[in-house]
């Protein structure tokens, strides 16, 4: 029994966040109270928000590195919306973020599914290519706080039922996800294209097309995001959110989402996101200096690959075992 | 790709000569595409065959170039190292760290490679010793490496190198020729003979196509994988070297981003990410490429950022354009 609940990777990873929190709470109490945790949670929102997607496109043994240009270009079209329309009602500006995250999803799915063109090189590609198309647009220029109009960068803040709507929207999307990825043929879709592309293949599953849907989601999360992103910062311009797809791949590895595709789960996506927001909110607090939220993250993905490795190892008969051992 | 028309359903009547398959290559198109933005460059603006300008040029390229060599064996065998930038930055503000010391240049030399060395032997022991994916590790190596940057810097930045130290990034070694580009030149040399006439070069293609049939025949699959993790290191201790003595300055935010460059001059010179081929002469034509492309952009007063829109295009478009090509002459042959 207890075993086995340690080899749930889920639990693990509770484990290790509630360890954390506790080693924190011994010499700053102040840290472990609920409005600290909501606290912490809302920060955390957009990057669980862009886990989810990348979630998807990773279990489907494919890789997205051009969400958070994604959502600098979505979010930025968001602002330029919100500047030359004011009166525009927010929801539109949201719809539309999201409908433009889930093109720009699509671009890269389409390349992936009509021609096969490795998901790696894709991305890396549109990365380039959506954050220059910023600045295409906007020749460079930022757009500030006084630009936008106060619905667009109070909406994110707006607190329902005393938690804040940003926090509000990641729950959403996690619910949504949960019913997506358990409930759904194209989360059961997801799975078998990233455990055995093969013998989905044979169960009639089109591999390609899944993988499109998948890039459609982590684009449509990102366009979202986007407007979360700009909104709640109240400041757009070409670098927001740069170099931010490694730390949502980050989250990813360490919710036990296999790069390999096949394994991980919604709920380990969520409690990744969560581990790096604990520790990116817990470093002021004890008094290290933010500039090694960065080598801490790094670490933190190290030791995650190898303790999910472990659990995943295939037990195969060793057949050279002297050349195998290294 | 190339072998297409090798697959059960098509066996061709004959193999294809020597020449035919040197003209259908991709370095050739590569040449082809290369010769064309030359020609294009020197019609566009009249500033652009000046020697001194051209030499100009090569430094926007040699620095990756001499990463992506490293780089391009490591992806023919099938991993990836994308932490090289950090190793870059770690190395300088080590380089950086010893200058405050009072340390001189043959000594900072020796710290840079080792910098890198030793970040190359992490990334290698991490991939090779505990089994785990190189593209998982090396983000995570990438952040490691450059928050340690971070954490030594801050917002900080480390000044003051020795005068002889900026000859590296700075210095001539005959006429135009600058020692970045000879460096470039000579590596590129010695990457061209280890990857296609060693049995080293042979044991990393045999890995990138089938790991497990390289290991059975006898390749010691862990340890040529180290070995090249460790050269990927040690070119981005090279690199770091040449770029902070052009700089003449570290900070942590130094080379941010280059992997991806170093990545798609790969990519672009026909080596092929998921592994098993490319070539030497292809990464070297591809960075000559990317080289002047910046180039010419920059003399038309295009920015930097737009550049990159045409790097990123340039990369999936050549890989777009021959599995279209490929796929409408099936369609026309039946």
């Amino acid at each position: 029994m207890m075993a086995k609940l340690l080899k749930n990777r889920e639990i693990l990873l509770v484990v290790a966040i509630v360890a954390l929190v506790a080693l924190i709470a011994l010499r700053f109490p102040a840290f472990v109270t609920p409005a600290s945790f909501a606290r912490v949670y809302n920060d955390t929102s957009i990057l669980i928000i862009l886990a989810l997607g990348q979630m998807a496109v990773i279990l489907t043994r494919c890789i997205d590195l051009s969400m958070a240009a994604n959502l600098a270009l979505s979010g930025m079209v968001a602002a330029m919306l919100n500047t030359a329309f004011p009166g525009l009602p927010i929801p539109l500006v949201i719809l539309v973020a999201m409908a433009l995250g889930g093109l720009l999803g699509m671009v890269n799915g389409t390349l992936v599914w009509k021609l096969d063109i490795p998901p790696i090189v894709v991305t890396l590609g549109t990365l380039t290519i959506y954050r220059g198309l910023i600045f295409l647009l906007t020749d460079g220029k930022w757009i500030n706080a006084h630009e936008m109009s106060d619905a667009f960068k109070g909406l994110p803040r707006l607190e329902i039922a005393g938690m804040p709507v940003l926090s509000w929207l990641s729950l959403l999307m996690i619910a949504l996800m949960f019913l997506v990825m358990g409930r759904t043929p194209l989360g059961r879709a997801f799975y078998a294209v990233g455990g055995n592309p093969h013998a989905a293949v044979y169960t009639g599953i089109d591999v390609g097309r899944t993988r499109f849907f998948a890039y459609c989601l982590s684009g449509t999360l990102a366009g979202l995001s986007g407007y979360l992103w700009v909104s709640r910062y109240a400041v757009a311009y070409v670098d927001i959110a740069a170099g931010f797809e490694l730390d949502i791949i980050a989250a990813c590895v360490i919710g036990g989402i296999s790069i390999a595709g096949g394994i991980g789960s919604v709920a380990g996506a969520v409690l990744g996101a969560l581990f790096l927001g604990v520790i990116k909110n817990a470093l002021p607090v004890i008094n290290i200096s933010p500039f090694a939220q960065m080598a801490i993250s790094g670490t933190v993905i190290i030791i995650a690959v190898a303790v999910n490795a472990r659990a995943e190892k295939r037990k195969g008969r060793v057949i050279l075992r002297k050349a195998e051992a290294v | 790709m190339t072998d297409a028309h090798l697959s059960p359903r098509h066996i061709p009547d004959r193999l294809q000569g020597r020449g035919a398959r040197i003209l259908k290559s991709w370095e050739s198109l590569l040449l082809v595409v290369a010769i064309a933005i030359f020609l294009g460059n020197s019609l566009a603006s009249p500033y652009f065959l000046d020697p001194w300008n051209l030499s100009d040029a090569t430094f926007n390229f040699t620095e990756k170039a001499m990463i992506a060599f490293a780089m391009a064996l490591v992806i023919i065998s099938g991993e990836i190292d994308l932490s090289v930038a950090s190793i870059i930055a770690l190395a300088s503000t080590a380089m950086g760290y010893a200058v405050q010391l009072g340390v001189d240049t043959p000594a900072l030399v020796a710290i840079g490679l080792g910098v890198g060395l030793i970040c190359g032997m992490v990334n290698g022991l991490l991939i090779t010793g505990l089994g785990l994916p190189s593209i998982v590790v090396t983000i995570g190596t990438m952040s490691l490496f450059r928050g340690l940057s971070f954490i030594v810097l801050g917002d900080q930045a480390f000044t003051g190198y020795p005068k002889s130290f900026a000859w590296f990034g700075q210095g001539y070694v005959w006429w135009v020729f600058s020692f970045e580009f000879t460096l470039f030149v000579l590596l590129a040399v010695v990457y061209g003979v280890l990857l296609h006439k060693t049995n080293f070069g042979r044991a990393v293609y045999a890995i990138g196509n089938n790991q497990t049939a390289a290991l059975f025949s006898g390749v010691r699959v862990a340890r040529v994988k180290f070995i090249l993790f460790l050269l990927t290191g040690l070119m981005a201790g090279l690199a770091s070297i040449c770029l902070t003595s052009r700089l003449g300055s570290t900070r942590p935010s130094i080379a941010l981003g280059w992997e991806l460059e170093v990545v798609t001059m790969v990519v672009l010179g026909g080596v092929n990410i998921l592994g098993g081929s490319g070539t030497i002469p292809g990464v070297v034509l591809a960075a000559l490429i990317m080289g002047m492309v910046t180039f010419g952009f920059g003399l038309l007063n295009v920015p930097g950022i737009v550049m990159s829109i045409f790097i990123g295009l340039l990369l999936i478009s050549v890989i777009a354009l021959p599995i279209l090509w490929q796929r409408a002459r099936r369609r026309l042959a039946h």
